[in-house]
């Protein structure tokens, strides 16, 4: 049975049709990249499997469960853009917190060395750095020990190093068997990341398969080659898609 | 299940004691003004009760309204506004936390903002009465979090995140000026108090006044029934916009 799964799914906010027939289902171990420009869809699909929208037809599950579902909830983390993270609150005590919500929770101490958050367990959110700041995020989407992981541009404004950091943590979530559903801009991330890709593109898959097949499709050698080539043939506008 | 719900409130008392934009303000403005407008002009009287005493139940009121509308109007705004909510919802925290942890500091903010001006009441004001009487009193003013807890949820509903501490402002003071809150309603035009049975705020007022058996206009259980019509009809809008946004969600 995959870990997240949508059937058929199309969403419509008002006359603007968000995804047109998406099907899409992540197994268990795998991490999938999804791919796309922006008003593509890639948010759309994931506030749906996190049971935040409702799909305006088809079915979406998460372990089997409908995505708002408690049962659905416990199994999975997720890391996503906000806005603002109440700042006043220490590292240690928003881990606590998250960790109160789940029945099986890592022990705090797992949480804080698997997100790297040594040595600033204590410290307010509000004095941190952007990496840390996501390590701290990172650490949320994993407290309750999940078998699925929800990454929406994790490093988004990150140092390289504090990237590769991340990436380097994201793996070691991977390698203990879980299963991650990553939206990303930067397709070199995909490319290091991912076990398969997914790209969207205007409500639609455009493409899917391995890294390695999407780019022998496109006869590129590069990933961010291989997705300029499809959004090509899919007759978008370049400049829209370099922005 | 119950630990979250423990945790959440824990969480929440501690991020907002370390906001001083709100610890500060919702404490030291009630004393402050009590200072002024009380303490300094103690010789003065109204209807023969020394404003040190008629001003505790209203300052009292003003404490603690203050301290629910803040936090529910501009907490809620604020999170919600700026997407810190709906991490809170993708996870298995049980709905309810959430709003059961911002009642939880209004409280305790509230009773404590009640607490001091007590204390400042009765040593530096010369506030005299039975303890019966002063311990109704606390317990009036601090359960009146309740029914302004659901109009700072009606606004944190609708506002904006960074319009809500304004849009706050803006209905907070002169709600309380008008209600009679910072000096008595009798001092005030006579157009304003005609105006004021329509505010929760005075109706608030009068209750804490009658405790202190000051004259006040119209019977208590009037303005208790006043105070539960406001807090339902405002838990009705802020329920309207809770489903807004997760039909935004869910629609």
């Amino acid at each position: 049975m995959p870990v997240a799964e949508l059937r058929g799914v199309t969403k419509r906010y008002g006359p603007v049709e968000a995804l047109r027939g998406i099907d899409l289902s992540i197994a268990p171990g795998e991490l999938l990249a999804l791919l796309g420009p922006n008003g593509a869809g890639k948010t759309t699909a994931v506030r749906i499997l996190l049971g935040l929208a409702a799909p305006t037809s088809g079915e979406a599950t998460i372990f089997g469960y409908h995505p708002a579902s408690r049962q659905a909830k416990l199994r999975r983390g997720a890391l996503l853009q906000v806005g603002r993270v109440p700042e006043t609150l220490k590292v240690r005590e928003h881990i606590e917190l998250f960790s109160s919500y789940y029945e099986k929770p890592l022990p705090i101490a797992e949480t804080i060395a698997a997100a790297g958050l040594a040595g600033i367990e204590n410290r307010l959110f509000g004095a941190l750095s952007g990496g840390q700041k996501q390590r701290v995020l990172f650490a949320l989407a994993i407290c309750g020990n999940p078998d699925l992981l929800f990454l929406d541009e994790p490093t988004v404004g990150l140092d390289v190093e504090s990237r590769r950091a991340l990436w380097a943590r994201i793996r070691g979530f991977v390698a203990r068997g879980g299963s991650v559903l990553l939206t990303t801009h930067y397709l070199d991330e995909a490319d290091a990341l991912a076990h398969r890709v997914a790209v969207i593109d205007r409500g639609r898959i455009a493409a899917e398969g391995t890294p390695a097949e999407i780019k022998a499709q496109t006869g590129t050698s590069v990933l961010e080659d291989a997705f300029l080539a499809i959004m090509k043939e899919n007759g978008n506008a370049l400049e829209e898609v370099l922005q | 299940m119950n630990r979250a719900y423990w945790m959440e409130s824990k969480t929440e008392l501690l991020k907002m004691a370390r906001l001083k934009q709100y610890s500060i303000s919702t404490v030291a403005f009630p004393l402050m003004f009590y200072c002024f407008f009380a303490l300094a002009m103690g010789p003065y009287s109204q209807g023969g009760i020394s404003m040190s005493r008629y001003l505790l139940a209203t300052y009292g009121a003003f404490g603690v309204m203050g301290a629910t509308l803040y936090a529910f109007g501009a907490g809620v705004a604020v999170e919600r506004g700026l997407g810190w909510l709906e991490v809170k919802r993708a996870s298995p925290m049980p709905p309810a936390a959430y709003f059961v942890a911002k009642g939880v500091v209004s409280l305790t903010f509230g009773a404590l903002v009640v607490t001091l001006l007590f204390a400042l009441g009765a040593i530096f004001g010369g506030v005299r009465m039975p303890a019966g009487q002063w311990l109704l009193m606390w317990g009036a003013l601090v359960a009146g979090a309740i029914p302004f807890g659901a109009i700072g949820l009606a606004i944190g509903s609708f506002a904006g995140p960074n319009s809500a501490a304004g849009v706050v402002n803006m209905i907070y003071l002169p709600m309380a000026f008008c209600g009679g809150l910072w000096m008595p309603i009798e001092i005030l035009p006579k157009a304003l108090q005609h105006l004021a049975p329509w505010l929760p705020s005075y109706h608030f007022g009068q209750i804490a006044l009658a405790i202190l058996h000051v004259p006040v206009h119209g019977s208590v259980l009037g303005h208790v029934e006043a105070l539960v019509g406001f807090g339902l009809i405002f838990a009705g809008v802020a329920w309207i916009g809770q489903s807004r946004d997760r039909e935004k969600a869910y629609g």
